[in-house]
């Protein structure tokens, strides 16, 4: 039983909220907000995140997959994820 | 230096020529590419050509604001040879910023990829008289002439941030970048068979060693975009499979290659040289590199936008367990001369702090149109032009100099050069806010870290989310605050200025 897009999605916000947002209101952090373009991940918090990812799911992340086009939102990463889990 | 044919490109003009078929550049997108010197040169005369029939005069600025690719060299090297300058600025950049350089320095035409034209040309203070598909996704813009006259010998215009809020642009003659290009070669064995890395954007300085060196060396350059360039994951299979035998970049990208590149999967035995400029390298970081890649000499290069590197220092074969200061910068090189001033005017005793002071071929002349800070920064002696490098350093025994800390507010982030300042004037702007003041912290993994302190006109302040969506439109990547705090009202000193060392404490 792989996990639910939404399960996915909260799991990589609560990884968010408390690395990189502490304090912030979870309210303020959507589906849709965008997170590289919207300067609230740089390389650095990007590549941790991709490695909490990784570990977590058990996944590989390809270098193209690591950018804007790919996973600039929450809903984009537990999509790409989901993807990944499935055809796996 | 004599005429706009010297210089730069006197460098590049014989393997351009008498290397035709032989492997340029190198980029791996979707695909990998690959140009030869032959189609190089095709390509950049066919940038030449689209400037001239827009009436791109010698003198003239043409700026760049492509990713970088292929045609991004050859719109640079076009540009070179049609005697003009290039003003390179981030592909990322907020438009705003890209559109106050080009106003700033006056280009005459510009170069953007297809889908940025419209933002950018909202932006300008000029009419666009006429756009040049150039393929590729890029469109050249001719502009309504702009502010300033022609420049002799300039070769390019880099923007570094300035303190009082606007970027502000470094001029470097063609003699200024070629005198530096030719002593590299005299401390580097590099040849045909070199293949270098271009890790730095364009308009950051690291990028004239990248491009000229290797085409000088008539070697291959390995084009790394600005995404590829911030994952070590996708970074370090390009080392290999490229059999690169040059690396210069930051420190920071070596440090986040050392810790999240998997460097023990991969082959980079190819490597003769890593160079690394802009930033202090902590040696815990350099220590567990050269364990990873025990066989390239190393090399720690100094050196402002203004002079380019003037110092260099290579790193002994072994970096001891419990070494915690960073190594020297190095002796002067050969193209330039230093002297370090105590007191800003007398020299400095053997051993004693001071500020470290460049004269020789690299030195800029100056800022584009800001006499004042040229003032502030150049004087002249004994008949040269000095530059004031805002560092202070000391001599060691051994006759290397240490970089001890900065005279002003400006900290290196990532190798870039960020004022505090121009964060506070930006966040100035933010309708809501009554005091801003920005302040810069160690941080063990990036470095730098950066806290902005706020006070609102209701108190209330908007969301870490929303300042940080605030601060992309404004201000590039490498600027925008790690934290914001916010505060009823500053502290401030009792000349009542704001009081910078409490509000370090209080990060």
């Amino acid at each position: 039983m792989t996990d639910t897009i939404e399960e996915i999605q909260a799991a990589t916000k609560g990884y968010i909220m408390k690395e990189f947002l502490p304090g912030e209101d979870a309210d303020e952090l959507s589906a849709a907000t965008p997170l590289l373009s919207g300067g609230i991940l740089d390389s650095i918090s990007t590549v941790k995140l991709i490695g909490f990812l990784e570990d977590k799911y058990k996944v590989e992340f390809a270098a193209h997959e690591v950018s804007e086009d790919h996973i600039d939102s929450l809903e984009a990463i537990a999509a790409l994820v989901q993807e990944k889990l499935s055809a796996g | 230096m004599t005429g706009t044919s010297g210089g730069l490109v006197e460098l590049f003009a014989r393997p351009l020529r008498e290397r035709a078929t032989e492997v340029a550049l190198v980029q791996h997108g979707a695909e990998r590419e690959s140009v030869t010197y032959g189609e190089l040169d095709s390509r950049a005369q066919a940038f030449e050509d689209a400037l001239r029939a827009n009436g791109v005069k010698p003198g003239d600025r043409v700026g760049i604001a492509l990713p970088k690719s292929i045609q991004s060299v050859a719109s640079i090297l076009g540009t070179l040879r049609a005697g003009a300058a290039y003003v390179p600025v981030g592909s990322g950049a907020p438009p705003r910023r890209n559109a106050f350089i080009f106003d700033d320095c006056g280009v005459a035409s510009a170069v953007v990829p297809t889908g940025a034209a419209e933002g950018l040309i909202a932006e300008l203070g000029r009419e666009v008289r006429g756009t040049h598909e150039l393929g590729d996704d890029a469109l050249l813009l001719h502009l309504e002439p702009g502010a300033g006259e022609p420049v002799k010998d300039l070769a390019y215009i880099l923007y570094t941030s300035g303190s009082t809020g606007a970027p502000k642009g470094v001029t470097i003659t063609h003699e200024n970048a070629a005198s530096f290009v030719r002593w590299t070669h005299e401390l580097l064995d590099l040849g045909p068979d070199d293949r270098f890395s271009s890790h730095a954007p364009f308009h950051f300085d690291l990028s004239i060693f990248d491009l000229y060196a290797s085409l000088h060396a008539g070697g291959t350059l390995l084009l790394i975009g600005e995404e590829q360039g911030r994952q070590p994951r996708a970074l370090a299979p390009l080392i290999a499979e490229e059999r690169l035998t040059v690396w210069y970049s930051t420190p920071s990208i070596l440090t986040l290659l050392v810790n999240h590149g998997h460097l023990d999967r991969i082959d980079a035995s190819a490597l003769r040289y890593v160079l690394f400029a802009g930033e202090v390298f902590p040696p815990k970081h350099l220590r567990a590199l050269k364990a990873l890649w025990p066989s390239p000499r190393y090399f720690n290069w100094y050196g402002p936008t203004e002079t380019n590197v003037i110092t260099s220092y290579e790193v002994p074969e072994t970096v001891p367990e419990d070494r915690t200061d960073p190594y020297p910068i190095g002796k002067t090189c050969s193209h330039v001369r230093t002297r370090v001033l105590a007191d800003g005017t007398k020299d400095a005793a053997p051993g004693e702090e001071g500020e470290l002071v460049c004269a020789g071929a690299s030195v800029t002349e100056g800022y584009w149109n800001l006499p004042d800070r040229t003032a502030d920064a150049l004087f002249e002696h004994a008949g040269e032009r000095w530059y004031r490098t805002g560092d202070v350093v000391t001599e060691d025994a051994g006759g290397d100099y240490i970089f001890v800390g900065r005279r002003d507010r400006m900290v290196k982030r990532r190798g870039f050069r960020v004022e505090l300042g121009e964060i506070e004037a930006s966040l100035y702007r933010h309708p809501d806010v009554v005091e801003a003041a920005a302040v810069a912290l160690p941080d063990e993994e990036s470095g730098v870290a950066i806290v902005a302190f706020l006070c609102w006109t209701d108190g209330q302040h908007p969301s870490t989310i929303k300042l940080k969506r605030y601060c992309t439109e404004n201000l590039p990547g490498y600027m925008i605050p790690d934290r914001f705090s916010h505060l009823d009202s500053l502290p401030k000193t009792s000349t009542d200025k704001v009081d910078y060392e409490r509000l370090k404490g209080m990060a």
